[in-house]
């Protein structure tokens, strides 16, 4: 009520019969007057918004009511501006939800199609299914990768294992591996590592348009060869460009298996191309991000050539090379008759070895050697068999037998052979970078030894993983796609201008002549013209004295 | 991520890969609870994990009242005993800064510099002896950086009173799925930098409470954040291409969010290059 006590602001103001409430308040008629007169008030609607004051007010506390929210006072605002809300909610409802949910329901759909047996399964396909399948068991892979804290939820995991079976419904495939999965700008990339039946591979469509641009080109060249023979030919250049160096045959070295790319389980698989050495040696001096289009263009310098597909591509020919292990033993080479043949190039293939016998998790983790590389390491050159490109065939040679005789050849003897270590090298032999250690091993648990898994890291490809317990193991990839350099990464230089004509004396400019040579040579020109006049002299002397005689 | 929703939490950023064992998992449970306890914070978030290479830190972090305050950070090296961090000096950023390569996984490492310049050739002469840098003080230093940088919220799930302390946001429902797809919606959980910088327009359309700190979007250089959308389009997941490895979730439209770092904590010098 009014202030009582002198402190306190108004004292002294209020006078009886002076202020303007006095009448109001006594007369209990006129109090239900005043309460109705407040109603009015509250209930009249707003000029701008339409609403009223006592509906808000109602709706607010029932909500309060209802909800009994703790501490409801501190955020009363809140609260009428959620009523508020609610009310211009209803109306946009059902436009709203339809437009911002379609694209994860799209997903959903093709997640549950993973799911659908396909139609036409019968019971003989299924014993057949049960039998020898190229499909790896990914969910057994799954749990004793995450045993040491590395993979992908469960989930996913089981959406990548359907996504493989369909794989391998469509395509005739040997052997099948979940290879690992690079992440992207805006998608990401699952890939599968696949082998084909032997002679079932399909022809590349990539040779045949070959021959057709060939065709093309040359017809253009016909035509400015004939104009340019009105004109005068400017000076040819002399660049030869270095030689193509051939990739390796389908099923060898570095494109022995042959990988499956898709962006999400549940969408279709793309095959990638194979690999070019050109692709790996350029790859290796570039560093960029994948976008998850395999259409994208990779901009960098120098230029790579080809799309994100065969970047990703040479990636993963790269870090195959590098990362994937296997424990010692479990592979063996098959033996041969004839070893002479396999000297250049080194042994590439083997096979599994029966007699197995699995090194313990404690010895798998002390030492480096218990494990070995399973996979063709590239060469400079970017092949994994080394290809001599200058090295002419045989119809060559003889045609340059005929036409230059005893020439001896220069280039082929610059280009060494490039020798990598050999298949099945142990691991103690990767070099680390600076003072690491190229791998790093633990076992997944120290409080359960005996059930503990041997897991590997890869320090020089991060995000490469490789597991071994008992007779089981596996490599897994999850990362950018990028090898680990302490050093920041520095993009080639271009190359130094090249000559545009050889220089020689004939048109080199000369110096120009300063003052002093040019006053040395006029002195010296002068005393030459003085000699010669002085020798017309004696001439004409020597003639005079001839006519006297 | 708040350690309450560790397990759900750790499903939704396995995209990436990385993870934590279900011995760990099933530890952490437990000992962040304990810390809450020991150390009476109000909230225990699990920061992530840092590979060296012969060992892993895994830190967490504990917050008070205002939880804009400097946060106390610890690290593990089993997920069972926690020690305490010192506090951050910016000397130890700048010292931290100039060190390369891997952590070797071992707290009491010391770093030898490899590079000296004038001001350390003047130290020296004052101290007598040479300035060498425990793993330690830059393992605190990696940390504060990448909170600095890269540590973010949703818009509007914390609030700032109006006496200045930051807190949770308890009206905060989630962000609609268009709203996460943009940059623009998160925010960096530190001192705010450009905020100033915004032209008066701009200021006129920021709430006070919600809109205190710096958005995603004036991020340099652009491009260092991936936005995606994963499990058929249910979470909405951003990465660091700054810090690679750190990874931050939100499903949209429910309260769940959360950052955790899995990585060998350096930062990505040649993002430029890469972009």
């Amino acid at each position: 009520h009014g202030p009582y006590q002198p402190h306190e602001p108004g004292y002294g103001l209020y006078q009886p019969g002076l202020s303007p409430y006095d009448d109001q308040i006594p007369d209990p008629k006129s109090r239900t007057l005043a309460i109705q007169n407040a109603k009015a008030y509250l209930l009249k609607s707003s000029t701008t918004s339409g609403l009223n004051l006592y509906d808000h007010l109602a709706n607010m506390l029932t909500k309060i009511l209802d909800e009994q929210p703790t501490n409801a006072v501190d955020i009363i605002e809140n609260i009428s501006k959620d009523v508020k809300w609610a009310h211009f909610q209803k109306k946009m409802d059902t436009l709203r939800d339809e437009h911002e949910i379609l694209p994860t329901f799209e997903a959903a759909e093709k997640r549950k199609a993973l799911f659908l047996k396909a139609n036409g399964e019968r019971d003989e396909e299924l014993e057949e299914e049960i039998g020898e399948t190229p499909l790896p068991n990914v969910m057994e892979t799954a749990f004793y990768f995450e045993q040491a804290g590395i993979g992908l939820s469960k989930d996913e995991s089981y959406h990548i294992f359907l996504a493989l079976k369909k794989l391998i419904s469509v395509q005739p495939i040997q052997t099948c591996r979940f290879w690992g999965k690079i992440l992207g700008l805006e998608m990401n990339y699952i890939i599968a590592e696949v082998q084909y039946h032997e002679g079932e591979e399909e022809e590349e469509t990539e040779e045949e348009a070959v021959p057709e641009e060939g065709g093309k080109w040359v017809d253009e060249v016909e035509d400015e060869e004939e104009e340019k023979e009105k004109e005068d030919e400017p000076p040819k250049s002399t660049y030869k460009p270095p030689p193509v160096i051939p990739k390796e045959e389908n099923g060898t070295g570095a494109n022995k298996y042959v990988y499956f790319v898709c962006n999400e389980p549940g969408k279709p698989w793309v095959k990638l191309p194979p690999v070019t050495p050109a692709q790996i040696v350029c790859a290796r001096k570039i560093k960029k991000f994948f976008t998850g289009r395999l259409d994208a263009p990779v901009v960098s310098f120098p230029p790579f050539p080809g799309n994100e597909a065969n970047y990703l591509r040479a990636q993963i020919a790269r870090i195959s090379a590098g990362t994937q292990i296997s424990p010692i033993g479990f592979y063996q080479f098959a033996e041969e008759e004839d070893e002479e043949e396999e000297v250049e190039g080194g042994r590439d293939t083997y096979e599994e070895n029966p007699d197995f016998q699995p090194l313990s998790v404690a010895e798998m983790v002390d030492s480096l050697s218990a494990w070995v590389h399973n996979v063709q390491s590239i060469l400079k050159q970017g092949r994994c068999v080394w290809l001599n490109p200058l090295q002419k065939t045989e119809e060559e040679e003889e045609n340059e037998e005929e036409e230059k005789a005893e020439e001896p050849d220069e280039l082929p003897q610059e280009l060494q052979q490039e020798i990598g270590p050999p298949l099945l090298t142990p691991l103690s032999e990767d070099e680390g970078i600076q003072n690491i250690p190229a791998w790093t091993a633990q076992p997944s648990t120290n409080l359960i030894p005996q059930y503990a898994v041997a897991v590997l890291q890869s320090n020089r490809w991060p995000g490469a993983y490789a597991f071994a317990s008992g007779k089981k193991f596996d490599n897994i990839y999850f990362g950018w796609g990028h090898k680990y350099s302490p050093e920041n990464h520095t993009p080639a230089l271009p190359p130094p201008v090249q000559a545009e004509y050889p220089s020689g004396p004939e048109i080199t400019e000369t110096r120009d002549p300063t003052v002093e040579e040019e006053l040395a040579f006029k002195a010296a020109k002068e005393e030459a013209l003085a000699m010669a006049e002085e020798e017309e002299d004696e001439e004409g002397a020597e003639e005079d004295e001839e006519e006297d005689d | 991520m708040e350690a309450s929703s560790l397990p759900a939490a750790l499903e939704l950023v396995s995209g990436g890969g990385a993870g934590l064992s279900p011995e760990k998992r099933a530890v952490l449970g437990s000992s962040l609870l304990l810390l809450q306890r020991d150390y009476r914070f109000e909230r225990v978030w699990f920061w992530g994990c840092i590979q060296g290479v012969c060992g892993a830190y895994y830190i967490a972090e504990g917050l008070g009242p205002d939880r804009a305050a400097p946060r106390s950070r610890l690290y593990s090296l089993n997920c069972v005993e926690w020690s305490l961090l010192p506090p951050v000096t910016e000397e130890m950023v700048t010292q931290a800064g100039r060190l390369k390569g891997r952590f070797q996984g071992d707290p009491s490492f010391e770093y030898e510099y490899t590079e000296r310049n004038a001001e350390d050739d003047e130290r020296l002469f004052e101290d007598g002896k040479e300035p060498m840098i425990k793993e330690e003080a830059r393992l605190v230093a990696t940390i504060e950086q990448i909170d600095r940088a890269v540590g973010i919220i949703p818009r509007g799930a914390f609030v700032k009173t109006p006496l200045g302390s930051v807190s949770e946001n308890r009206n905060f429902e989630g962000l609609s799925l268009t709203e996460a797809k943009r940059l623009s919606s998160y925010f960096h959980f530190t001192e705010p930098v450009n905020l100033k910088n915004k032209t008066l327009l701009e200021k006129a359309d920021l709430d006070p409470s919600t809109d205190f700190l710096d958005s995603l979007e004036h991020d340099i250089p652009q491009g260092s954040w991936t936005v995606q959308l994963e499990k058929g389009g249910t979470v909405v997941v951003l990465r660091s291409l700054l810090w690679l490895g750190l990874t931050f979730y939100h499903v949209p439209m429910t309260k769940q969010y959360g950052y955790v770092y899995f990585g060998n904590g350096e930062k990505n010098l040649d993002l430029p290059f890469m972009l």
